[in-house]
C-alpha cells in the first residue's frame, strides 16, 4: 500500500510518501492512523489532533471509517485551502 | 475541461477558445481568484486534484443545464496581484451561469487538494468556506 502525505502533515512525518504492508487485521482507516502513530514521534505528532487530518483513499476523500481493505493508495493531508 | 498549471492564464482568452464558434451560448460567468498581500506557494495532490476537480465539474454539469465550463488552478509560487484561479460556466441564460460558478468556487475551495503556504506559515482552512459549500447541499440547482 503507498501512502502519501501533503502540507504540514509530511513536514511532521518527514516523508512524502512510502510503501507499508500493514498488519492484514487492519481494517480501516481510524486503524491505519493508529498503526502508523505508533511508528515514531513524528507519525505520532502528525496525528496528534484528528480534527485537522483529511484522508484519501485512491484518490477519494474518505471518512476515518472508510475500509482500506484492498486500498492501492492512502493519503493524508490537512484541510484543503486552494482557490 | 480542467487545467492545473504553473503558468498564468489570461481570462480574455480563455473565455474565447470556450465560446468559439458556438451559437447555444448566451452567458458566460467568469470568477478568478487573486493573490492579496502576501506571495503563497500552492502545493497539491497530483493525480487526485484533477479527478475531483473533475467530479465537482461532472457535479455542477448534472445540477445545472451548462454548455461548457472550465477551471484552470495554478501550483507553485504566486506573488501579490497575480492570479490563483479561473471558473468559467456558460449557458444558454444567466442563472445556471451565475449558480454553477459559485458553486464550483465553493466546492473547490473545500475539496479540490490545495495548500496554500505563506513563507513558513501553512494557511488554515476557514470554516466561512465549509459553510459556503454547505448551503449547496439540499438544493438540486437553478
Amino acid at each position: 500500500m503507498k501512502l502519501l502525505y501533503f502540507a504540514w502533515v509530511r513536514q511532521k512525518t518527514g516523508v512524502a510518501e512510502e510503501d507499508v504492508n500493514p498488519p492484514e487485521t487492519l481494517r480501516d482507516v481510524a486503524g491505519l492512523i493508529d498503526w502508523l502513530s505508533a511508528r515514531g514521534p513524528g507519525y505520532a505528532a502528525a496525528f496528534e489532533n484528528l480534527k485537522l487530518i483529511r484522508a484519501a483513499v485512491d484518490q477519494e476523500h474518505v471518512p476515518f471509517t472508510a475500509s482500506i481493505a484492498g486500498a492501492k493508495e492512502v493519503a493524508f493531508f490537512p484541510p484543503v485551502t486552494g482557490g | 475541461m480542467i487545467h492545473v498549471q504553473t503558468e498564468d492564464f489570461d481570462i480574455g482568452d480563455e473565455v474565447a477558445a470556450l465560446t468559439q464558434g458556438r451559437s447555444d451560448i448566451g452567458a458566460v460567468v467568469t470568477f478568478s481568484g487573486i493573490v492579496r498581500d502576501v506571495a503563497l506557494e500552492l502545493e497539491h495532490y497530483p493525480g487526485m486534484t484533477e479527478r475531483e476537480l473533475a467530479r465537482i465539474e461532472a457535479e455542477a454539469q448534472t445540477r445545472w443545464k451548462l454548455q461548457a465550463s472550465l477551471i484552470i488552478h495554478r501550483i507553485g509560487k504566486l506573488a501579490p496581484g497575480d492570479n490563483i484561479v479561473l471558473v468559467i460556466t456558460a449557458s444558454a441564460h444567466r442563472g445556471d451561469a451565475f449558480a454553477a460558478a459559485e458553486f464550483l468556487m465553493d466546492y473547490l475551495k473545500t475539496r479540490a487538494p490545495f495548500w496554500k503556504r505563506e513563507g513558513e506559515k501553512w494557511v488554515e482552512a476557514k470554516a466561512s468556506d465549509d459553510e459556503a459549500a454547505s448551503r449547496w447541499d439540499n438544493k438540486k440547482g437553478g
